[in-house]
């Protein structure tokens, strides 16, 4: 049964994917779809965003996550590369966690 | 910057997403053998499935003692964000027939940040390719060894990793930010998903936010002309 599943999830997943690439072309021209298409990612990135620094468990919490995505938007405001913004994020988290 | 720059710009912060995607792919991958999944259930999940966060949730609820069926629901839900993330990459992807059953398996998370964080057509889809190409491979290989390896491998969280999983897609939106709609949205999703997290299971506050995008979208028209 649990390959019956994994099977059925992936193939439903995949179709998923599948789906959002093969809109067609008269309604992917259309402008007021293309303005949601250009928000979908926003909103749902920033969504992921948001519960992955408050979310624990199905509970709101603040922990030492908060203060690494604090620090990633100051080094985000002094335009620091990407690579510096998440080690920031993950060093001010460990080094908090370390000491609490 | 140009070309041969721009391309190693992409690598360097594809690379980074790597790092951290690759250790979660090895948490996974013992969470997953823990919860009951053989080795090589695990590995086809991964495989077939790649994507994390449904990943995340069928696992949950076969470690939960539910039926292996019920699990197939919760996996497809959190999968209905990579349709909407499949929307915008369409637009970038300029692919067609054969094609676009390959570029589907890519569609993630991480994908669709790393495109709308560019500008460059070219770049976004070497962006989208590059980046969908090495997290397949990386997180792959994470969750093999995680199968594997079970328990000796250390906690994610002690590392500051999950941390690092919004940061990065923080950064990844940070130059979409620059008009007042995007930003509205932004703040729109966010306070949307944190006011559902208690009441919803997880995954599904993050869904809820792209309601916000299609209101918005539908309610803004382009700037009028001054003619």
């Amino acid at each position: 049964m649990i390959w019956v599943a994994i099977i059925t999830a992936s193939v439903g997943c995949y179709l998923l994917k599948l789906a959002g690439l093969s809109l067609p072309q008269s309604l992917l021209d259309r402008p007021d779809v293309q303005r949601v298409a250009a928000l979908l990612p926003v909103a749902l990135l920033a969504a992921l965003v948001a519960v992955g620094t408050f979310a624990d468990d199905g509970r709101l919490t603040i922990d030492a996550r908060v203060a690494g995505v604090a620090a990633a938007v100051v080094a985000l405001l002094l335009r620091a590369p990407f690579l510096v913004v998440i080690v920031v994020a993950a060093a001010t988290t460990a080094i908090l966690r370390a000491v609490t | 910057m140009g070309w041969p720059e721009e391309r190693a710009s992409v690598r360097r912060d594809a690379l980074g997403i790597a790092a951290y995607a690759g250790a979660f792919g090895v948490s996974l991958g013992a969470i997953a053998v823990a919860s009951g999944l053989t080795v090589m259930q695990t590995c086809l999940l991964s495989l077939a499935m790649f994507s994390g966060a449904s990943q995340v949730a069928f696992v949950g609820v076969i470690g939960a003692g539910g039926s292996a069926l019920a699990a197939i629901p919760a996996t497809l839900l959190l999968g209905i964000r990579n349709t909407f993330y499949g929307i915008r990459l369409v637009q970038v992807l300029g692919v067609r027939g054969r094609r676009v059953a390959v570029a589907a398996q890519f569609v993630l998370d991480e994908t669709a940040a790393m495109v709308i964080a560019r500008d460059d057509e070219r770049e976004q889809r070497y962006a989208f390719w590059f980046t969908g190409v090495l997290l397949f491979i990386v997180w792959n290989v994470g969750t093999m060894a995680g199968a594997l390896g079970g328990s000796a491998i250390g906690d994610t969280a002690a590392f500051g990793l999950d941390a690092v999983v919004p940061a990065a897609f923080l950064a990844l939106i940070w130059p979409r930010l620059d008009d007042a709609t995007s930003r509205l949205v932004a703040i729109g999703g966010a306070l949307v998903a944190i006011t559902l997290v208690p009441l919803l299971p997880p995954g599904i506050p993050v869904l809820a936010a792209a309601p916000v995008a299609v209101v918005a979208g539908l309610w803004r028209r382009e700037p009028r002309s001054t003619t």
